[in-house]
């Protein structure tokens, strides 16, 4: 195809209506989609692709079948710019036109660098506890602390994903090896039905965990858990542990304390730690953790239903915002619809706990492009206001007329 | 005189319209009304008791009235008295719809004829009832039969009817005003030998006994009693502190003090056990004025909703809708002047109707217009009447009266179904007790429905009176094809500023713009496919028929994006799954699609083409 022919396309409204009618279809099957897979991977396969791709049942080869989110996106963002290079010039009468597309073309760009750089994270506090850093809600990390010394802990985060790939993790600093033995991305935790095998330690001894299908539901996570055996540096075995959030988040973890019996408990509320070349290591799988330079503790969370009702009708957290390294100490109030903006970040009340209502739930978003769908509404906003009125003006001067 | 028909419809309808804004009549001595207006808290919310009757009715029998054996029927207000007071006639009342043919069969209900059982007639299977429906409580609502389903729902109904046959007086007690004097006599000497007891001394043991008589009862009501019927004592520290009656009574054990609240209710139930209405109105009269008294702001509501609920301005204006569609489609048979003006006249009454009945919701709640998917069809409805005047003041060619009208017919049929299911005006949940976003988000968005409904039954007017009759001459084309176009530039304003509005307050909420959750992505494609319009048409893909079916497909789009998205069972904002609602959407897209086909038939097909020998505009090259 000649140069000028593509062209001719790139900036053709054909293009355009093609596109939309893609994205149509594409946002209705992905809205479909997350019945049967959940909100997550429908969001990777159909609206965070290039092209979806398909696997016919009962074979392994896929085969694409709809352009992806990115792709349409891509392709409107192209056509629309080149539509503007070569058709449109900046008459009064296209004015609203132009603000439109402009606005569009923030917006889908603004998303787009949202998609990339938006870190997503819970901060759960129970009143009177403060926190440097928030939990991703999505990611765990193998956490191994060195706790020898009791005035700070040195800590080696080791990615779950690595857990999945990987069989064995050699970490510089750390003088031992960590054996994969098992990797479930979704478990669940039961009292040991058969005695543990040779060298299983903490609670492993009382608990094991078994496998179950990731989540679909919205409202559901996974929770992984591993089976890691340690070796030293003369490939001798220390034993193996089972690591899981079951076993240290501090939401989950109660549900599995309530479940086990009395020796169980004691196993549970005990550390999981080793010892080699005199030093103490701690080990456990927990949600990946984000630090801040600065931290938050939840003075009173307020939690008001409607008389007579279990319907919620507000909540409220008042937090003390404390950043030694400027000295600021102020107190703020995180309401619904009234979230705190500090930092690069924002807190959110999200979430309280259920089951104890000294404890609130703060969604902490960052995301640098937070501001481009105001500007792009406004916008967009204007330019079809502007747009249709100027129409609608003549049309009512010529009836009246 | 040909002039002012059009005028003297209007009017007389209008009468019509305003005459449910008066005290309804009650066969019966007793003040049913004052009554029904009584202000209690339910579900977070103070309202009239005659707003409990109906809400209750509706989760046992789907109808807020009750139908008598011998014809006639009880209102709400009535009903809820004899439930209250004398249930032993309310127990034979044919109060509990089983449809389910397997639950009927456990039940051993006749398998077909009677659709609505008694209290009585069900009370043998309570115990079965109960287990059913406990273990079909415990799957979730996904993996629900409809068996399971109809159990919950009879068992709901069966408690509701338990809950509110001890609301305001012990079912056990017969003359409760007697036994409130007792209680106050013997709340001394019980106390004083409760705690004898309790030190192991010596006490009264006919003290003790027939106070804890009391106590237990009162503690059972206590836990059974439906609406908080006794205002709070400090209203200045809380005054949303209302208790039940049993709460109320068991706290009178520490403060020494019945509340006059109980007592006026005891009054009143005395008297209606014992068929003196003199003495119920005065005991009801006199709790009314300290009510007035004490708690005007509430009062005052509660009257002002038992209005609303008789005056039903919803309900007059399907009929109102009904008139209008019909004078408008004569106009187009003959007689064009008389019929239009006497439809257009009529559509400004109906929607001053609708528009009062909207606001008078909104004063009730305190909130913008649309809370919830009911009150979104009454504003679908409205906005899109609202066009359709417009429409028909600048064309007054009965296109926009016909349109209006029947959409506001649709909308109201809708949202009625929709009342079925219980309180409309019930409390918001946290992240939506925002006035703001609701009266800009929600109402941009519900606008977008509207509009784009607008443009799809304009497309279908074409269609249908372009094949089926020959009144579609090609001027009327024309102006159809610019009315299409102009609601399409319409809805694409406020679908997408409705949409943007609706991250952003995700944004607000959640940190979350865009969450690709099923409503944000029925709202998109709506934008996206009014876009495409917009585009097809810029573009001249496509001719005036083109344009039409467009429209008519944006219906199918607009109403998944309404009701479709709730029944994927996914998503922050799904409202809930409804089975019935189903079927019924899926239907309007049936239809919807073979209209588009009827569009799609060559010209030779469509009888005004044939009459007039002229297609409309061929898509030009």
């Amino acid at each position: 195809m000649d140069l000028k022919r593509f062209l001719k396309i790139l900036c053709s409204l054909e293009l355009t209506v093609v596109c939309l009618a893609f994205a149509i279809i594409l946002v209705f099957v992905g809205t479909l989609a997350q019945v049967e897979i959940g909100l997550y991977a429908a969001q990777a396969r159909y609206f965070r692709s290039f092209v979806v791709l398909w696997n016919p049942p009962g074979t392994s080869f896929q085969i694409p079948v709809l352009p992806g989110g990115y792709l349409i996106g891509g392709v409107l963002l192209a056509n629309l710019i080149a539509a503007h290079i070569k058709r449109f010039g900046f008459t009064k009468k296209k004015a609203g036109i132009l603000m439109v597309h402009a606005g569009l073309i923030l917006l889908l760009a603004g998303q787009l660098a949202t998609d990339i750089l938006q870190v997503e994270s819970a901060m759960r506090l129970t009143e009177g506890q403060a926190k440097s850093y928030s939990e991703s809600q999505r990611y765990n990390e193998l956490a191994v602390l060195d706790t020898t010394n009791p005035e700070y802990n040195d800590v080696v985060a080791v990615p779950e994903h690595v857990l999945e790939t990987q069989k064995a993790i050699h970490q510089p600093n750390l003088p031992f090896t960590i054996q994969v033995r098992n990797y479930y991305p979704n478990s669940d935790p039961q009292s040991r039905r058969s005695s543990a095998a040779q060298g299983t330690q903490g609670v492993g001894q009382r608990l094991e965990f078994v496998q179950s299908p990731r989540t679909t539901r919205m409202d559901a996570r996974d929770v992984p858990a591993a089976e890691l055996e340690i070796l030293d540096s003369k490939a001798a075995s220390l034993g193996t542990w089972w690591v899981s959030p079951w076993l240290c988040d501090e939401e989950l973890f109660p549900l599995v304390l309530d479940r086990a019996d009395p020796a169980t408990r004691a196993a549970l509320l005990q550390t999981q730690s080793f010892k080699i070349d005199s030093k103490t290591y701690e080990l456990s799988l927990r949600p990946r953790r984000i630090y801040l330079p600065f931290f938050l503790r939840l003075l009173k969370f307020s939690h008001d239903r409607y008389m007579g009702t279990d319907i919620p009708k507000n909540f409220a957290s008042r937090v003390q915002l404390v950043r030694p390294a400027t000295q600021e100490d102020r107190e703020v109030l995180i309401y619904m619809n009234n979230p705190l903006r500090y930092g690069g970040q924002t807190f959110y009340q999200a979430s309280f706990d259920k089951r104890d209502p000294r404890v609130t739930i703060l969604q902490v978003v960052r995301n640098p492009g937070w501001l481009t769908p105001y500007l792009a509404c406004c916008l967009v906003g204007a330019g079809l206001l502007y747009q249709f009125l100027t129409h609608l003006i003549g049309f009512v001067k010529r009836r009246t007329a | 005189m040909k002039k002012s028909i059009p005028v003297i419809l209007a009017a007389v309808l209008a009468f019509w319209a305003a005459s449910g804004l008066r005290t309804p009549t009650y066969k019966s001595d007793f003040n049913v009304a004052d009554f029904g207006r009584l202000p209690v808290l339910l579900e977070g919310r103070v309202q009239p008791l005659d707003s409990v009757a109906r809400n209750s009715l509706l989760i046992m029998r789907g109808k807020q009235s009750v139908l008598l054996d011998g014809g006639g029927q009880l209102s709400p207000s009535e009903w809820l008295m004899e439930v209250t007071m004398k249930p032993e006639i309310a127990d034979d009342r044919k109060l509990f719809r089983v449809d389910h043919p397997d639950l009927r069969g456990m039940l051993k209900l006749p398998i077909e004829g009677q659709k609505y059982f008694s209290f009585n007639e069900l009370k043998g299977q309570f115990e079965e009832i109960e287990k059913q429906a406990k273990r079909a409580d415990k799957a979730e609502a996904q993996a629900q039969t409809t068996f399971d389903k109809a159990v919950i729902k009879l068992y709901t109904g069966l408690t509701t009817y338990h809950r509110l046959k001890n609301s305001l007086r012990p079912e056990v007690s017969d003359n409760f005003s007697q036994e409130l004097v007792e209680f106050q006599k013997l709340m001394v000497p019980g106390v004083a030998a409760v705690r004898l007891r309790e030190a192991g001394k010596d006490y009264n043991k006919e003290d003790f006994d027939s106070f804890l008589k009391l106590v237990e009862v009162y503690d059972f009501v206590a836990n059974a009693a439906y609406p908080l019927v006794v205002p709070p004592v400090h209203p200045d520290v809380r005054r949303d502190a209302w208790s039940n009656l049993g709460t109320s009574l068991l706290e009178t054990v520490q403060s020494g003090q019945i509340q006059p609240a109980v007592t006026w209710y005891a009054a009143m139930i005395t008297a209606y056990r014992q068929a003196r209405p003199e003495e119920f109105n005065r005991a009801l009269a006199d709790y009314r004025q300290w009510l007035g008294a004490n708690f005007g702001r509430e009062t005052s509501k509660s009257k002002s909703e038992f209005l609303f609920h008789n005056w039903e301005p919803f309900y007059r204006c399907i009929v109102l809708y009904l008139c209008v569609f019909l004078l408008g489609c004569a106009s187009w048979f003959g007689a064009f002047q008389l019929f239009n003006r006497s439809a257009y006249y009529l559509l400004l009454v109906t929607f001053v109707v609708h528009t009062s009945g909207i606001v008078y919701r909104m004063v009730l709640e305190g909130r913008p217009p649309v809370t919830n998917l009911y009150s979104s069809a009454l504003f679908v409805g409205w906005g899109a009447v609202l066009l359709g005047l417009i429409l028909e003041r600048f064309y007054r060619d009965s296109i926009g009266v016909v349109m209006a009208s029947a959409l506001g017919f649709l909308t109201q049929i809708i949202a009625h179904n929709l009342s079925l299911d219980g309180d409309t005006m019930q409390m918001l949940r946290a992240v939506l007790d925002t006035n703001f976003w609701l009266a800009t988000h929600v109402v941009a968005i519900t606008l977008g429905y509207a509009s784009t409904f607008v443009a799809g039954f304009l497309a279908i007017l074409y269609v249908v009176r372009g094949v089926f009759t020959r009144s579609l001459a090609e001027s009327t084309g024309k102006t159809l094809t610019r009315m299409v176009y102009g609601i399409v530039c319409f809805a694409t304003l406020f679908s997408f500023v409705g949409t943007i509005l609706g991250g952003i307050w995700a944004d607000q909420s959640w940190g979350r713009f865009w969450g690709w959750d099923p409503k944000e992505n029925g709202a998109l494609i709506i934008v996206l496919w009014n876009a495409i319009i917009l585009h097809a048409r810029w573009g001249r893909l496509v001719g005036e028929r083109g344009l039409m079916n467009l429209a008519i497909f944006g219906n199918i789009v607009t109403s998944f994006s309404w009701f479709g998205v709730n029944m994927l069972g996914v998503g922050l904002h799904a409202y809930g799954f409804m089975e019935k609602a189903f079927f019924w959407l899926m239907a309007f897209v049936v239809s919807q699609l073979l209209l588009i086909i009827l569009g799609s038939l060559p010209n030779r097909y469509w009888a005004s083409w044939r009459a007039n020998h002229l297609a409309p505009q061929p898509h030009p090259a």
